[in-house]
């Protein structure tokens, strides 16, 4: 009798190792199905398994008194959310991954077979490098370009906007409000063969200029990689300037006046009091621009050439329209995998401590 | 000599930012000025005359009215969802401190750290050969509530990092319930902070394309529909719509920066006030 009481007094003391325990069984057990990770009689014993814990859990909160029930809370407000990110986010992966080391029965089956098929690999980097280099090379050249264009502005609206700085925000962040497509046809067509930006631009004589620097292309600006990469800058362009302008906001302009007092010249002040501490800003601004550039294939798509595809285009391709699910896994797997290590690695050089 | 250059410095600067301004806005200018045009042929892409005629009939291009209304059906759902769901890991991270707390942290900025393709695809994959649900409309609201359950989350929690959780307690106190706490002291003083997410998850849903375009079957939403008609033709009523879009957002933007100056106003008045007694 009083062995059992002290068993239970035990539980509900670790309740909190019980909730969290049961989260990270529940989403095993998700990962585990809805990636097909499992088969035929093994998935009656997980779903077993699945309900098991989240029953036990439930009981627990019920018959563990309130001690219990508030150790219990945060895991118990955490599951939903988390739940789904397991099934939708980390299964979805898993799967990614499997299917990209299987092997298609034939071209138009549906079902693959798991067989450690490495050769989508060699497919995927032998076929699809030139894309690899594009969207790596494009995407770091429009993250330099962004935060070129996005810093001053930036640092304009948080060190001089004075009581227009939430006006002047809110005109930076207005022209994102129209549909991310419509934008990019919109560019395509003022960067159109004999539109208004190539006739001025042959009228003032830049056509030349440009062609020398190799933006344009026998005097064409649309269809170029500068095109991409200006569609990039552009669509990108508030994910880098944001992060900046909260960094910079939080500045404490006392400090760039006490740089001024201590006969610190304005270049000087910003060199070693405002730029520093504007770093987490850039920091998270690199990553959020870069990211998803690298992995875009919208603006190739409207604003580039067959020569100027990056890797999203061919995922898109192989797996929408040559149904070539193996190898368009594999390709999206390298992505994600390099983006990883890229992030890991740059976190470890220019890391900061608020990601968010 | 020394003044002269900085003043010269900080006008560049500005000029710099007011060119940044413009450039911003170039797509927008034309998509607006656009929506005025009367096009010849299917594209709307070269200026030929001034017509009222699109704004009066900004719903005749009845399949792109069609997947609008999807994509805000889409976009009610899957924020509804979202929201829930964010705004509860949100609170459980931000009132509570609990083991792994960390590790929740990291694990919410995972899908933020992956690139849409990537999500989109493996998504995909993982309803391929299933025999539960189809593509299509529900395919499409788990892919959204997927990837704005972070957003919410983060957001949220960035919302209510300073909120007081001792109020809780002195409603406790003083005989609440904790249904009646929640209702009546929690959930007003964080309410502002979900408004502010679900808005940015209703937004991201609406504008999503890399995404949905790998889930949707045979669904068509507002973008996908824009993306399989560019190609075939490009009718004014894309630029009347997006324009339309474009000024709800800044109307609603507008009412919100407006109250958000009139409170810090306000708030400024109070402090003036207070350090006025304090000085008494």
């Amino acid at each position: 009798m009083t062995e059992t009481v002290v068993r239970r007094n035990r539980i509900v003391r670790n309740a909190d190792r019980v909730g969290m325990a049961a989260m990270i069984i529940a989403s095993i057990c998700l990962v585990a199905l809805g990636s097909r990770w499992v088969s035929g009689p093994l998935v009656a014993v997980v779903v077993l398994i699945l309900l098991l814990v989240l029953g036990g859990v439930l009981g627990l909160a019920f018959t563990g008194g309130p001690e219990a029930r508030r150790l219990l809370a945060p895991y118990g407000l955490l599951k939903p959310g988390m739940l789904w990110l397991a099934l939708f986010f980390l299964a979805p992966v898993w799967s990614l991954l499997r299917i990209s080391l299987s092997t298609k029965e034939s071209r138009f089956s549906v079902k693959y077979d798991f067989n450690w098929a490495f050769q989508n690999y060699a497919t995927a980097f032998q076929d699809f490098g030139k894309q690899f280099e594009h969207a790596f090379v494009y995407a770091a050249i429009a993250t330099v370009l962004t935060i070129l264009i996005g810093y001053p502005l930036a640092y304009v609206i948080a060190f001089r906007g004075g009581k227009y700085k939430n006006i002047l925000l809110g005109l930076v962040v207005i022209p994102f409000f129209t549909s991310y497509l419509i934008r990019t046809i919109a560019w395509s067509t003022i960067l159109a063969d004999r539109g208004f930006v190539v006739r001025a631009m042959n009228a003032v004589g830049l056509a030349d200029v440009f062609e020398w620097l190799n933006i344009m292309d026998n005097g064409k600006l649309l269809n170029t990689p500068a095109a991409v990469i200006g569609g990039l800058t552009y669509n990108f362009l508030p994910f880098m300037l944001l992060p900046i302008y909260v960094s910079l906001e939080k500045i404490d302009v006392n400090l760039v006046n006490a740089a001024g007092d201590l006969y610190s010249s304005a270049t000087r002040a910003f060199r070693k009091v405002v730029f520093p501490l504007s770093i987490p800003g850039v920091f998270a601004g690199t990553l959020l621009t870069f990211i998803p550039a690298a992995g875009d294939f919208v603006n190739a798509q409207f604003l580039g050439n067959p020569n100027t595809t990056m890797i999203g285009n061919s995922i898109q391709d192989q797996f929408l329209k040559q149904n070539n699910y193996p190898v368009a896994s594999a390709m999206a797997a390298v992505l994600m995998v390099s983006i990883a290590t890229l992030v890991l690695l740059y976190t470890r050089i220019f890391g900061t401590e608020d990601l968010a | 000599m020394m003044r002269k250059r900085t003043k010269f410095g900080r006008n560049a600067l500005n000029v710099f930012a007011g060119l940044g301004l413009v450039y911003l806005f170039a797509p927008i200018f034309f998509i607006v000025a656009f929506s005025f045009n009367k096009p010849n042929g299917n594209f709307n892409i070269a200026w030929q005359s001034f017509t009222f005629d699109n704004w009066l009939h900004p719903f005749a291009e009845e399949s792109l009215t069609r997947a609008l209304w999807k994509s805000m059906e889409i976009a009610a759902v899957s924020t509804l969802i979202s929201t829930i769901l964010g705004s509860l890991i949100a609170v459980a991270l931000s009132r509570y401190t609990f083991k792994g707390s960390g590790g929740i942290n990291l694990f919410l900025v995972l899908p933020l750290t992956t690139p849409e393709i990537v999500l989109g695809s493996s998504l995909a994959t993982l309803f391929l050969g299933q025999n539960f649900i189809d593509f299509g409309m529900t395919t499409i609201i788990i892919a959204h509530v997927m990837f704005q359950v972070s957003f919410v989350a983060l957001t949220v929690r960035a919302r209510i990092r300073g909120f007081d959780w001792t109020l809780e307690q002195a409603a406790q106190d003083l005989g609440a319930s904790p249904l009646r706490t929640f209702m009546k002291v929690t959930f007003p003083l964080i309410l502002p902070g979900i408004l502010a997410a679900g808005l940015l998850a209703f937004a991201l849903s609406i504008d999503d394309f890399i995404i949905t375009f790998f889930n949707s079957g045979p669904v068509q939403t507002f973008p996908l529909q824009i993306y399989g008609a560019s190609r075939v033709r490009i009718p004014p009523q894309i630029n009347v719509l997006a324009s339309i879009i474009l000024f709800l957002s800044v109307a609603i933007l507008m009412t919100g920066t407006i109250a958000g100056m009139r409170k810090s106003a306000e708030g400024q008045v109070a402090a003036r006030k207070f350090k006025l007694l304090q000085r008494k």
